[in-house]
């Protein structure tokens, strides 16, 4: 116990000297964000201070094994840094899919050779990886992805295209789920293979969104030759590391809510709206769904704490990630309606000094997102119907 | 303190699920309710649950009691609430129990705690008057008088009021109606002169009374912490009270929606299962998700409550408020989907409505507490 609560005091003591006091604001757009990659440029001095510090410490990858260029911090030590991130509200130090989904499913299922090529380089922002899932017709139905592999020699020949990849424009290179059989069942003929963006063949295109926005692409391959080596876990059962994959990144959605929090809603309202003689905010039905938007937001954060909790107890449904994704994601929707209520007129700026360019609307815009990415709503419910309620009819 | 229950806490579960699930189901409550029984529970499960230790749970060792903490009597609440079992729990060991062990002098203490760890004291807690929940509204006089004071007003939904051997009354000694200055907590014994009882039977088949005060003479030492001053300890009282019936809901909606998924998967119509229906999947799911948030939002108020007990109030809004929009959503899935089989006495489903909506109104509705949290945060 006291070796924690030392791990802790050095901890915070370590951050108090080297976080540099720009980066404990909130984010106040992308650019603020660091994605690391090979044509990553800092925006900012204080940033590649901060990213640069917590890098060298293994604090990019806190938890990954050390040879692997993270931090080696055990389950305990880890939860301290973030509860003392959070504290001062520490931005992380890198932004990273690699880092999210990548990692994660590489460590479980990748051999020896992979990890030690790719983990260090996503653990130091050398490469950014994009995800190369969804396809135009497959969309919540994963499965039926129709994206080719053909074998030649030591290598596949890769023909398809994806669709919603994430920064596909910007990244170096993508993990991908491929057909390898298509004469196999939908879930058996697929392998996850990892290849360089910059091979021949590929080519991207950015999709604007309603938010004004760019951050999805379509993708294209045509004939781009990838070794077979590049192949994660077995040839044909790809879809055991997609799924566990995807259970990370919806972990990371239902979690989206809370980053970059600022203040609380209420305050901000009253900050626009102002109060009424009793003190209460000008805005009696708005006051009530704030509060009741912020029993619920309470009650999704001791869900969390609870959901690592019983996974360390050994108690938790592989399942229930759907659970809180489902959650997480129609809260934050809420949370961003709010704020444009609370922003009023105000908030209707789109491209102006004053807005931000139009940071609130922008944001709103984007969160509607949150319930169809990484599988939609209704297929967390179905999951959660089926699997863990166990209702019938697949 | 990690959020799930501990090895200890989970014997207690069993061994309460055990007994209450034995001895008291919902059929229990349906005997009592059909037979208008005059005390509304069994005193021989009272005796049974004095014999497990529940009684005393949160009675300090040197009374007499087990010390233990508010997530146990919250586990006890929440199996309590998987069968609807009536009983002076709620009133007597968590509320009573806390209001002497937090508030009560060492001759207080000593005079009734013993007697209400070993199963032989039964005791209320008086405290709304009007429609809805209002704690600072309280009226009921508390005048001077020679060496003691006074009582006159009324008190409405005294949980268990018309069985109990003693009293707990929130007064207004001093200061006026919505402020927390003059507030006291009286030690008044049903018997005495001027105290008017009548039961009032409820929609859920439960204990409650309307007690009438008419000049109720009350001597000095039965001021129960300092005289003006007890507004801290009724919230605090009260914020264990709604930390334990945010525990019941919790039981009864799970309770509830287990009984709702299992007859989904019986359930044919249209020649297939209800539950291959997406529609009804959908809502489940959901529902599902609901009490799993609320068990975790509950279980942290409980652990505040034990851990850092002044600053629990927000978690605990949020418990009450949660668990009660959650029940409520529960219980009313639960008698849409059994469709007309919900409608009917003869089933169960409908006791759990009942107490869904009791439990709403106990120690304040989730517009109450929605309403507090924004306070708190000023807004």
């Amino acid at each position: 116990m006291s070796d924690l609560e030392a791990f802790r005091r050095e901890t915070r003591a370590w951050l108090e000297a080297n976080c540099p006091p720009e980066m404990r604001r909130p984010t106040t757009s992308e650019n603020d964000t660091y994605w690391g990659g090979r044509n990553a440029k800092f925006s900012s001095e204080p940033q590649r201070l901060w990213f640069e510090r917590m890098r060298d410490k293994g604090w990019t990858v806190p938890d990954w094994p050390k040879e692997y260029g993270g931090g080696g911090l055990d389950r305990a030590e880890h939860k301290v840094l973030r509860e003392e991130m959070a504290a001062m509200g520490a931005r992380p130090p890198l932004s990273s899919f690699g880092i999210w989904m990548l990692g994660p499913a590489l460590l479980k299922y990748g051999n020896d050779a992979q990890k030690k090529e790719h983990l260090p380089k996503i653990a130091a922002g050398l490469i950014r990886w994009c995800q190369g899932y969804s396809e135009p017709n497959a969309g919540s139905d994963l499965a039926s992805l129709q994206t080719r592999a053909e074998s030649d020699g030591d290598d596949y020949v890769i023909n398809g295209q994806k669709i919603w990849t994430s920064y596909a424009n910007y990244a170096d290179w993508i993990f991908c789920l491929v057909r390898t059989d298509p004469a196999a069942k939908k879930h058996d003929g697929i392998s996850f293979i990892l290849f360089d963006m910059a091979s021949t063949g590929v080519s991207t295109k950015p999709i604007l969104l309603i938010s004004g926005y760019s951050p999805f692409c379509e993708t294209f391959f045509d004939n781009v030759r990838v070794p077979k080596s590049h192949v994660v876990g077995t040839v044909n059962r790809g879809w055991d590391v997609a799924k566990y994959l995807l259970q990370h990144e919806r972990a990371m959605i239902s979690g989206m809510g809370e980053r970059g929090v600022g203040r609380p809603l209420g305050q901000v309202a009253a900050d626009s709206i102002g109060a009424d003689p009793q003190g209460r905010l000008d805005d009696a039905m708005l006051r009530s769904q704030i509060s009741t938007f912020e029993i619920d937001e309470a009650a999704l954060s001791a869900a969390a704490e609870r959901a690592v909790d019983l996974a360390k107890a050994g108690q938790s449904h592989p399942a229930f990630s759907s659970a809180m994704k489902y959650y997480g994601t129609e809260l934050n929707k809420r949370r961003h309606e709010i704020l444009m209520s609370a922003g009023g007129i105000d908030a209707l700026e789109w491209e102006s000094e004053r807005s931000r360019g139009g940071a609130r609307p922008r944001a709103w815009l984007r969160t509607k997102a949150n319930s169809i990415e990484g599988g939609t709503s209704e297929v967390m419910l179905g999951i959660v119907a089926k699997r863990i309620l166990d209702l019938p009819g697949a | 303190m990690p959020l799930v229950l501990t090895e200890e806490q989970s014997m207690l579960r069993d061994s309460a699920r055990g007994l209450i699930s034995d001895k008291a189901p919902v059929a229990h409550l349906r005997t009592l309710r059909d037979s208008k029984d005059a005390t509304g529970f069994s005193r021989d499960l009272w005796k049974a649950f004095a014999d497990m230790g529940f009684t005393g749970l949160l009675v300090p060792e040197n009374f007499g009691g087990s010390g233990l903490g508010y997530v146990e009597a919250g586990v006890v609440m929440e199996e309590i609430g998987r069968t609807l079992m009536p009983s002076p729990f709620l009133s007597t060991a968590v509320l009573a129990a806390s209001a002497l062990s937090r508030g009560g002098s060492e001759a207080q203490k000593s005079a009734h705690l013993p007697k209400i760890a070993d199963g032989s004291l039964l005791a209320a807690f008086a405290v709304d008057e009007g429609t809805k929940h209002r704690p600072l509204q309280i009226n009921l006089q508390a005048v001077r008088s020679g060496n003691g004071f006074k009582l006159s007003g009324a008190k409405a939904l005294v949980v268990d009021g018309h069985t109990a051997d003693l009293l707990i009354v929130a007064a207004r000694s001093g200061g006026a109606a919505g402020e927390r200055h003059g507030l006291t907590l009286f030690l008044v014994d049903p018997k005495a002169k001027g105290v008017a009882i009548e039961r009032t039977v409820m929609v859920d088949a439960h204990n409650a009374a309307r007690i009438e005060f008419s000049d109720v003479e009350v001597d000095a030492d039965h001021v129960l912490g300092e005289v003006d001053q007890g507004g801290a300890l009724l919230d605090g009282v009260l914020n264990i009270g709604r930390g334990a019936v945010a525990s019941e809901m919790v039981g009864l909606s799970e309770e509830v929606f287990g009984r709702t998924v299992t007859y989904l998967k019986e359930r044919k119509q249209f020649g297939k299962l209800i539950g291959e229906f997406q529609a009804l999947q959908h809502r489940a799911a959901e529902l599902y998700i609901d009490i799993e948030i609320t068990r975790a939002a509950v279980l942290k108020a409980l652990q505040t409550l034990d851990g850092d007990f002044d600053s629990a109030g927000a978690a605990v809004a949020v418990a009450k408020a949660r668990a009660g929009t959650t029940a409520t959503r529960a219980v009313q899935e639960g008698v849409q989907m059994h469709g007309g089989m919900g409608m009917t006495d003869q089933f169960d489903i409908g006791f759990f409505m009942k107490r869904a909506r009791v439990c709403q109104e106990l120690f304040g509705d989730s517009n109450y507490h929605a309403d507090q949290l924004a306070r708190m945060k000023s807004y």
